[in-house]
């Protein structure tokens, strides 16, 4: 125990030994100096506070630490530290709060002690666009600096995103966005794309401007900030609106360029991501084809991690939209890589992969090639997978493999079980399924063999048990395959016997006209038998 | 009473130039101040300026300073011509760097007054003297003086940087730039924020 001086000569002299080195770290714990540490914080000696807050702030880069902080009620002192009028005090607590704050109860206490509001409030500075700032300016930049550093550290958990907004804490990170200053633009922009999975962000990054700063910071010469940059756009275009935003400031031709940094795993991620979202509005697609984008993707398909390939197969699946680029796939050899993929256990990647292919296999060129490469089995196999994402998926792929492949019917047959499979998945639960499954078997049943053998299977009667659905997707694919299915032996009466054809009078009654066609097409099947006709009579059918 | 309004004008004047840090306002306003606690003390000095004890009180009652021997030091250093009486120029000139002193300033200010015997070195022995009274003395202890000596080799260790066992000038400004707590390493000598 000594007086502050003794005290402060002991803290600084503390700092000599190499802090980041864990058995050091553990040292200082095990001798009950962690207390100690706790303790000064807790004076009112600055001096003794800045002291401690210097070794506590590296310190608690260790997992263990963090927690024993936390333990010792050293975030609550912290968060009051925070009220302190010393610059340099706030800015260590900030940024030891931003280390201990790395796990969940942390980052609760923080808030439940109001830490939150506190540290928005350090964000309170003026922020200037130019790069020459007088010292106070300067100082001022700090504070935000670690304040913000310390609400991206809280900003993981949910009720604290929402406390952050609460605390106004959006406009003025949309200040300092527009700041040039690399060392605070990065802690804001990570609290920003780590919030951007809330809707209420989404919004506000949209309309108070932030896209257009985003866009510029794309090209930073630091690639942490690109990377979160990216991250952030990723987020915010599943929204439509922000889609255009993008392409409006001029944000896809500096994703494009991007695509070049292959070292970076991380950033590329979080840009092919970027662009694989944004690739969703057909505007952009087109002009990401002339910045080259699918045979830059292309190339990518080999060699990447899993979180790369998500979203370089979801971007390719995208640009599908525009059948030229369904032929550049082709010419840049995109066909195998993708087939190879289908045998991957990624179920997000599996999903993607097979609406890749779908979209591709639309034309018969690539079809050919995805034939050779037993791609449609595959396919096909994955009806088996067990999350209903995937097979939904797979079946919607399965649509054009059928409508496009040269003598598909053969095909379809040469799957051992496969029909069979397909007719079992009507069982399922999930609407999405039901939907695709009902899709392809529609596309089977052109077929006239295969429709037997489906009809052997038992897909009369359980199309029937799923007439009975308001969901206006899953009513119009019912629909078509009810109609397709008419084509065989007593098929029609077996649809009357098993009540189909009332609640299908129904469907007219949707607003969707797709539902109307298929339904119309079914009915008129089903009316050749003249049973049908007086259920379709009784259920008023003329009227509607 | 004290000065005509001419010479009181040039001493504001003179006085605003060398203490960098306050304007003519401000020095004008120091020197009332200086004129005023002057009067309060009953000394026969008084109409030259600050004895030692009227400054030591002056340093506890408006600095919440307690430490006799760095409040002795204090004095000596703002006394620059050691005539054991601090004018009204050495009291505005000294709080500009006591006040407002930038690092640079504040850094020569802290080393003149730790160096006891103004030798242009802080020895270990004036480290001792400065430190006594620093670490609780526990009552089981058989040499108090041990701690003492351990907590100046330590600060030795830390600020020595051309390891001639002492430190120079030189030393505790580097010391102090790599760490600023350092700049009171020795005993608050300057004015608390509170």
């Amino acid at each position: 125990g000594g007086n502050p001086t003794a005290t402060v000569i002991a803290l600084c002299s503390m700092r000599d030994f190499n802090l980041a080195q864990e058995t050091c770290q553990l040292a200082i714990r095990d001798i009950g100096c962690l207390e100690v540490l706790i303790n000064l914080l807790d004076t009112e000696e600055i001096k003794c506070q800045i002291g401690s807050l210097k070794i506590l702030k590296e310190i608690s880069q260790n997992t263990l630490i963090r927690h024993a902080i936390a333990d010792l009620g050293g975030l609550q002192i912290m968060v009051k530290i925070l009220d302190s009028p010393d610059k340099d005090l706030k800015c260590l607590a900030a940024e030891t709060i931003a280390n201990v704050a790395r796990f969940k109860q942390a980052r609760r206490t923080v808030r439940q002690h109001g830490g939150i509001k506190r540290l928005v409030g350090l964000l309170e500075g003026i922020s200037v666009g130019s790069t020459s700032l007088t010292p106070c300016q300067t100082k001022d930049t700090e504070i935000a600096r670690c304040g913000a550093l310390a609400l991206w550290s809280c900003s993981k958990s949910v009720k604290n995103k929402e406390a952050i907004r609460k605390a106004g804490g959006i406009p003025l990170l949309a200040r300092w966005l527009k700041c040039s200053h690399a060392n605070i633009l990065t802690p804001v922009v990570g609290t920003l794309q780590e919030c951007a999975s809330e809707p209420s962000y989404r919004l506000a990054i949209r309309t108070e401007g932030m896209i257009e700063n985003l866009v510029k910071n794309l090209s930073s010469e630091h690639e942490e900030l690109q990377m979160h940059c990216a991250s952030a756009i990723f987020k915010c275009a599943e929204d439509k609106e922000t889609r255009d935003l993008v392409r409006q400031h001029g944000g896809l031709q500096p994703l494009s360029v991007l695509l070049g940094n292959t070292e970076n795993k991380k950033l590329l991620a979080a840009v092919t991501g970027a662009i694989w979202k944004c690739a969703i509005s057909r505007e952009n697609v087109s002009r990401f084809r002339e910045y080259k984008v699918v045979e830059a993707l292309v190339e990518l398909l080999t060699d990447q991690p899993e979180e790369v390939l998500v979203n370089i197969v979801g971007a390719l699946g995208e640009c599908c939209q525009e059948p030229i680029n369904r032929t550049i796939i082709r010419k840049c050899g995109g066909i195998p890589p993708l087939v190879k993929l289908l045998t991957g256990t990624d179920q997000a990647l599996l999903v993607n992969v097979t609406k890749a292919l779908g979209a591709c296999a639309t034309e018969p060129e690539n079809m050919m090639i995805i034939d050779r490469l037993d791609g449609v089995r595959l396919l096909w196999s994955l009806l088996k997978n067990p999350n209903p994402d995937v097979q939904a998926s797979a079946a919607w792929a399965i649509c054009p493999c059928i409508q496009n492949a040269k003598d598909a019917g053969e095909m379809v047959r040469s799957f051992v079980g496969g029909l069979e499979l397909i007719v079992n998945l009507l069982k399922s639960k999930n609407k999405e399924v039901l939907a695709s499954v009902c899709a392809a078997i529609t596309n089977i049943a052109k077929d006239e063999e295969n429709l037997a053998v489906i009809t052997d299977h038992g897909v009369v009667p359980l199309l029937s048990k799923l007439a009975n659905t308001n969901n206006d997707k899953l009513r119009r694919h019912l629909a078509e395959a009810i109609s397709h299915c008419c084509m065989w032996g007593s098929n029609r009466v077996a649809f009357g016997e098993t009540k189909a054809v009332a609640p299908l009078v129904r469907y007219l009654k949707s607003n969707d006209p797709s539902v109307h066609r298929a339904t119309a097409q079914a009915l008129y099947q089903l009316s050749e038998d003249p049973s049908n006709c007086i259920t379709m009579h009784e259920n008023g059918v003329v009227k509607v | 009473a004290a000065m005509s309004r001419k010479r009181l004008q040039q001493l504001v004047d003179s006085l605003g130039r060398s203490a960098k840090h306050f304007n003519k306002n401000e020095v004008e306003c120091l020197i009332k101040v200086f004129d005023a606690l002057v009067a309060k003390s009953s000394n026969r000095f008084a109409a030259v300026g600050f004895d030692r004890n009227s400054f030591r009180d002056t340093l506890h009652s408006a600095f919440g300073m307690t430490d006799d021997m760095i409040m002795d030091r204090v004095f000596r250093t703002f006394d620059r011509d050691n005539d054991s009486c601090i004018s009204v120029v050495e009291w505005v000139e000294g709080l500009s760097v006591f006040l407002r002193g930038t690092l640079e300033e504040k850094i020569k200010y802290c080393f003149e007054v730790y160096d006891l015997n103004g030798d242009g070195y802080i020895s270990k022995e004036e480290m001792f003297q400065m430190l006594k009274n620093s670490l609780l003395k526990q009552p089981s202890e058989e040499d108090p003086d041990e701690g003492i000596k351990d907590l100046v080799d330590i600060a030795l260790k830390k600020m020595d940087y051309d390891h001639d066992g002492k430190l120079s000038f030189m030393d505790f400004e580097k010391a102090v730039r790599d760490e600023n707590l350092l700049l009171e390493a020795f005993g608050p000598c300057l004015p608390d924020i509170k």
